[in-house]
C-alpha cells in the first residue's frame, strides 16, 4: 500500500497492521482493556475495605496506628520516583538513546527492589509482633512504633472498647475487629507486591532485549507497556498509603 | 500531535520532572495533614489528594492528556465501572438496616 512509507518494512511491524503508528495505538488499546481489569481486581479490595471500615471505624483506627508510617512515607516517595525513572526509560526508548534507556530501566528496577525490601521487613515485623490474623493474633500489649506507648492506651473511646476486651466478653470481638483491618492489609499490600514482584521481572526481561538492541526510535511498544503497567501498581499504592497507614494518625495529635 | 515521524506525541522530561515534583509536594501535604484532626473532612481530604495524584499518573505519565479519543473513552470507561461497582454496592449498604453498623462517611 505505501510502499514509500519507511515504517512499512520495519522488521518489528506485525503483518495485519498498516503501519507502526496502528500498531501503537492497538498495543496501548490493548493494555488499557487489561489495565481495566486490574482496576476491578484491585477494586474489589478497596470495597470491601470500604464497607469494613465503615462498620468498624474506631478498631481500623487503632489498628491503622501500629503500622510503620515512617517506611510507607518512605516507599511512597521510592514507588513515585520509581515512576518517573520508568517515565524516562521511556522517554529514551522513543528518543532511540538506548544507553540512557537501559540506565533508566536498571534505576528503575533498584527502587522497586527497594520497595520490596521495605516491605520485608514491615512484614517481618507484623509477623514478631504478633499482627498477623490467625490464632497467634494478639494486640492486647502492641505498642506504638513511634511513641512506645501502649496503643490502646493512647485512645479514649475505643482504648476503652479494647481494653476492657481483656476482663469482659467484649475483647474478643474487638481482636476481631482489628483482625479485619490486618486481613485486608496483607491482601491488599500482597496482591500490589505481586505486581511489583512481576513488575521487577519484566523490567529485567526489557533491560536484555534493550541490551540485545531490540529497541530503536520506531519500535518500543514492550518498554511503554511495561510503563503503563508500573505506573498502575504506582496509582494503587497512592491510594493504599492513606487508606492504610494514615487513616488513625489525628488521634495521637 | 504533528511529528515528522510520528503522530505520536513524546512527552517531554521538563513535564515528567514537574508531574514527579508535584507528586511528592502532594505526598508530603497527605502526611501532616493526616495528623490534623478534620473530623468527617479528613476522608475527603485524604481521599482528594490520592485522586489528585492518579490523575497527574494517569494523565502525563501514562500519556493520557495526549491520546486518542479512543483510549480516553477507555480510560474513563475503566474508572467509570469502578465508581458503579463503588457507588451501587455502598448504596445498598446504607440504605438497609443489617445488623452490622451503619457508619458511612463517618
Amino acid at each position: 500500500m505505501h510502499s514509500s512509507d519507511h515504517s512499512a518494512h520495519h522488521p518489528a511491524l506485525a503483518h495485519h497492521f498498516q503501519d507502526l503508528d496502528q500498531q501503537k495505538d492497538a498495543t496501548w488499546l490493548a493494555m488499557w482493556v487489561f489495565l481495566a481489569t486490574e482496576i476491578m481486581f484491585f477494586g474489589g479490595l478497596f470495597l470491601a475495605y470500604v464497607i469494613y471500615r465503615s462498620s468498624y471505624p474506631d478498631a481500623f483506627a487503632i489498628a491503622s496506628n501500629a503500622l510503620n508510617v515512617n517506611m510507607g512515607l518512605g516507599n511512597t516517595f521510592v514507588l513515585i520516583i520509581s515512576s518517573f525513572t520508568m517515565a524516562m526509560s521511556v522517554y529514551s526508548a522513543q528518543m532511540g538513546q538506548i544507553g540512557r534507556l537501559v540506565v533508566f530501566l536498571i534505576l528503575t528496577l533498584i527502587l522497586g527492589s527497594t520497595f520490596l525490601g521495605v516491605k520485608y521487613f514491615e512484614y517481618k515485623d507484623k509477623f514478631e509482633s504478633h499482627l498477623v490474623p490467625g490464632r497467634h493474633f494478639d494486640f492486647a500489649h502492641h505498642h506504638d512504633p513511634k511513641t512506645g506507648e501502649l496503643l490502646e492506651g493512647a485512645h479514649s473511646e475505643s482504648a476503652n472498647k479494647a481494653t476492657e476486651a481483656h476482663s469482659s466478653g467484649h475483647s474478643e470481638k474487638a481482636k476481631r475487629e482489628i483482625q479485619i483491618f490486618f486481613s485486608l492489609y496483607f491482601a491488599m499490600t500482597g496482591l500490589h507486591a505481586f505486581h511489583m514482584i512481576i513488575g521487577a521481572g519484566l523490567l529485567t526481561w526489557l533491560i536484555v532485549l534493550a541490551l540485545k538492541g531490540r529497541f530503536s526510535r520506531e519500535y518500543n511498544s514492550p518498554v511503554e507497556l511495561v510503563g503503563l503497567y508500573w505506573h498502575f501498581v504506582d496509582i494503587v499504592w497512592i491510594f493504599l498509603f492513606p487508606l492504610l497507614y494514615l487513616i488513625g494518625r489525628h488521634h495521637h495529635g | 500531535m504533528s511529528d515528522d515521524h510520528s503522530k505520536h506525541h513524546i512527552v517531554q522530561p521538563s513535564t515528567y520532572a514537574a508531574i514527579l515534583g508535584a507528586l511528592l509536594v502532594f505526598t508530603v501535604l497527605t502526611y501532616y495533614v493526616a495528623f490534623i484532626d478534620l473530623g468527617v473532612l479528613s476522608n475527603f481530604v485524604a481521599m482528594g489528594i490520592a485522586v489528585t495524584k492518579g490523575a497527574l499518573v494517569v494523565l502525563f505519565f501514562m500519556h493520557i492528556f495526549y491520546s486518542t479519543r479512543l483510549l480516553w473513552v477507555v480510560v474513563v470507561g475503566s474508572f467509570g465501572w469502578l465508581a458503579l461497582m463503588l457507588i451501587l454496592t455502598l448504596g445498598d449498604y446504607v440504605t438497609r438496616h443489617w445488623d452490622i453498623q451503619q457508619r458511612i462517611f463517618f
